[in-house]
């Protein structure tokens, strides 16, 4: 861990911020494609 | 072969099965690498300390973010010409996407702004115009929910997305066209003598080259989704006729 001085929390906020909403926006994103495949398999099978 | 050959749904799902993963595993190993360098490997900024570790994020978001609405109208635009439903749906498919950037580059920027310029927010230019864009985007997506017919929704979004154009293009150039306001002009230029210098700026370009690759598979698989939710949309409404 680099030492980040006294700006250490605002540098761990964004980073923490940012990853989260990334990894949040990819795994919204698969979720949403693995749905619609049931979704369209379902359909398809009727 | 013509590129409108691809807004056969058909021949974008095939093409697009191809080349996902390995824009997948492109942008996860470009965003890493800068991310980590970026974050472990640089040292702290005579003036900003260790805050200058935020630009790795901020910009590379921010450059998405203007760029994903760029990309909105230009896919508007053809579905205006063509009418490819395709172009439509690749439009919607990146507006999630860039509401997430653009909160990462507005949340980041104001976490950098408190110890750099004393607050977390102002109303300068350019961080206006970046908040209506982000306005903007929730609209956008609010549109496309709220209409059911989808050729309506299509046209009434390309509508909103030429207008939020003029707020992507102002935040980009806010800092030139009004030269006031608290925050600091292009961070990347050509000219070495303002360029950042290339300790910071080899691990902010490989994180511009990852949150663009990231942005581009994302809007790929969202518009799989989208193809296939309206293709199973018409079998179900094909059975329900039978």
């Amino acid at each position: 861990m680099p030492d980040l001085g006294k700006y250490a929390g605002d540098v761990l906020l964004a980073y923490g911020f940012g990853l989260t909403l990334i990894a949040g926006i990819v795994a919204l994103s698969i979720w949403q494609s693995w749905r619609a495949k049931q979704k369209l398999e379902q359909a398809e099978r009727k | 072969m013509s590129i409108w050959e691809y807004a056969n749904p058909h021949r974008f799902m095939a093409l697009t099965a191809r080349i996902l993963p390995v824009l997948a595993v492109l942008s996860a190993a470009f965003l890493l690498t800068g991310l980590i360098w970026g974050f472990f490997f640089t040292p702290d900024d005579f003036k900003q300390g260790s805050t200058i570790k935020i630009i790795y994020l901020h910009v590379p978001a921010a450059f998405a973010a203007i760029n994903a609405w760029i990309m909105m109208l230009v896919a508007s635009i053809i579905w205006f010409i063509r009418r490819h439903p395709v172009s439509a749906l690749t439009a919607r498919a990146a507006a999630p996407v860039g509401i997430a950037m653009t909160l990462i580059a507005l949340a980041t920027g104001a976490i950098w702004g408190k110890p750099m310029w004393g607050t977390y927010w102002a109303w300068d230019p350019r961080l206006t115009s970046f908040l209506i864009l982000f306005v903007f985007y929730i609209g956008y997506v609010a549109l496309w929910e709220a209409i059911e017919n989808p050729e309506v929704a299509a046209d009434l979004t390309s509508v909103l997305c030429l207008v939020g154009s003029v707020f992507a293009l102002l935040s980009r150039y806010a800092v030139n066209l009004w030269n006031q306001g608290l925050h600091q002009g292009a961070t990347l230029s050509l000219d070495k003598e303002t360029n950042i210098d290339n300790t910071f700026f080899v691990p902010l370009l490989l994180c511009l080259a990852g949150f663009t690759l990231l942005f581009l598979t994302l809007v790929l698989l969202r518009t799989r989704t989208h193809i296939r939710l309206r293709r199973a949309s018409a079998l179900i409404a094909r059975q329900a006729r039978a």
